[in-house]
C-alpha cells in the first residue's frame, strides 16, 4: 500500500507546486516600499525647468505618481488611460519623467496631451531608483500620510485603476484619513 | 580545430575583460577591485539573470554610477547593499541573505541530498534482503 501512496503523494505535491507556479506572476517584483513613506524629491518641472517641484507639496492628500519617459513604448499604450483618469480628476496624477530628454518629454505632452498636474524631470534617474523603479511605466498610490500603499507595474488600465487604486483611495477617505 | 581552440581562449579572456565601462572607475586598483566585486553581487532588475556588472541596461549603468558615488563618499559595502535592498528588496542581491525566511532556500539542496540518500539507503537495504526472483535478470556475475 505504502509503495503506492508515497509516489502518488509526491506526484500530487509536485502537481500542486507547479499549479501554484502557473498562477504566479514572476515578472513583477514585490516592492519593499509598500507601506513605507514615499521618498521625497525635488526636481525641475518638465514644463518649466527653471521651477522646482517637490512631492512635499502633495502632502496631506492622496496622490498618484506615474513614472514615464518618451523612450518608453508601454507608456504610449497607457497614455489614453491616464488622460481618462485625469479627466475624472479623482486624485492628482503626478508625473515622474524618468531618464528622459527635456525637449522629447515636452513634445510628448504637447502631442499626446498632458494628464499630469505636474511632471518632475529626473534626468539622471536617481529619483526613479529611490522609488525602486526598474521599468516604466510604474504607478504608485501615495496616501494622505505620505505612505506608498500600492504599486502597479505595467501600462495602466481603467479596470485596474478602478479596482486597485480608486477602491483604496475611497477606503482611506471613508476612514477620514 | 586550431580556430576553435583560439575561440575558446578568446571567450575565456572575454570573461576577464571589463566590457561594459570602458575606462576603469577608480585609479586605485584596490578600489577598482572592490567596485568590481560589489557590482558583481548586485542584480540587474531589468535583465534578471545578469549582474549590474554584466548588463548594458540603462538602469544597470545608473546603479553602477550610484555604487561609484557611494564608494567615493566613503560608504561601506554593507551600506551600499542596504541602499539597494531598501529600494529593490533582497532580490537585488545575487546572494540571498541568511534569514529565517531563506533558511529553506539555503538548506534545500542539503535536505534534498539527505532525503534522496535516505530513500536510496532504505531501498537498497530492503532490496538486498530480498531473494533474487526476477527471471529476466541473471543476477550479478552472470554476464
Amino acid at each position: 500500500m505504502l509503495r503506492f501512496i508515497i509516489p502518488i503523494g509526491l506526484f500530487a505535491a509536485l502537481v500542486a507546486f507547479l499549479f501554484i507556479g502557473l498562477g504566479r506572476d514572476k515578472e513583477t517584483l514585490p516592492s519593499p516600499l509598500i507601506g513605507k513613506p514615499a521618498p521625497l524629491f525635488e526636481l525641475p518641472r518638465v514644463d518649466d525647468p527653471s521651477q522646482k517641484i517637490s512631492n512635499r507639496e502633495f502632502a496631506g492628500r492622496p496622490y498618484v505618481l506615474n513614472i514615464w519617459g518618451s523612450w518608453c513604448v508601454a507608456c504610449r499604450d497607457e497614455h489614453e488611460t491616464l488622460m481618462e483618469i485625469a479627466r475624472r480628476a479623482e486624485v492628482p496624477l503626478v508625473g515622474l519623467n524618468w531618464r528622459d530628454e527635456l525637449p522629447l518629454a515636452q513634445q510628448w505632452l504637447q502631442q499626446l496631451g498632458n494628464p499630469y498636474v505636474v511632471s518632475a524631470f529626473d534626468a539622471n534617474g536617481d529619483v526613479g531608483i529611490d522609488w525602486g523603479a526598474y521599468g516604466a511605466p510604474e504607478t504608485f498610490l501615495v496616501d494622505a500620510k505620505g505612505i506608498i500603499v500600492y504599486k502597479y507595474i505595467s501600462p495602466m488600465r481603467i479596470d485596474v485603476w478602478e479596482r486597485e487604486f480608486l477602491s483604496r483611495i475611497k477606503q482611506a477617505g471613508a476612514k477620514g484619513e | 580545430m586550431k580556430a576553435g581552440f583560439a575561440m575558446i581562449i578568446g571567450l575565456l579572456c572575454a570573461q576577464l575583460a571589463f566590457a561594459i565601462d570602458t575606462a576603469p572607475a577608480f585609479a586605485d586598483p584596490e578600489q577598482q577591485a572592490r567596485y568590481e566585486r560589489v557590482i558583481r553581487e548586485l542584480r540587474c532588475l531589468v535583465c534578471r539573470s545578469e549582474t549590474i556588472a554584466d548588463s548594458n541596461a540603462t538602469l544597470a549603468s545608473d546603479l553602477r554610477r550610484q555604487v561609484r558615488e557611494m564608494m567615493a563618499a566613503g560608504k561601506s559595502d554593507q551600506e551600499i547593499f542596504q541602499h539597494m535592498v531598501d529600494r529593490y528588496g533582497d532580490y537585488v542581491l545575487y546572494k540571498p541573505p541568511m534569514a529565517p525566511r531563506t533558511w529553506l532556500l539555503w538548506a534545500g539542496p542539503i535536505l534534498l541530498l539527505l532525503g534522496g540518500g535516505a530513500i536510496a539507503a532504505f531501498v537498497i537495504a530492503r532490496k538486498s534482503h530480498l531473494p533474487d526472483t526476477d527471471p529476466a535478470d541473471p543476477g550479478l556475475g552472470a554476464s
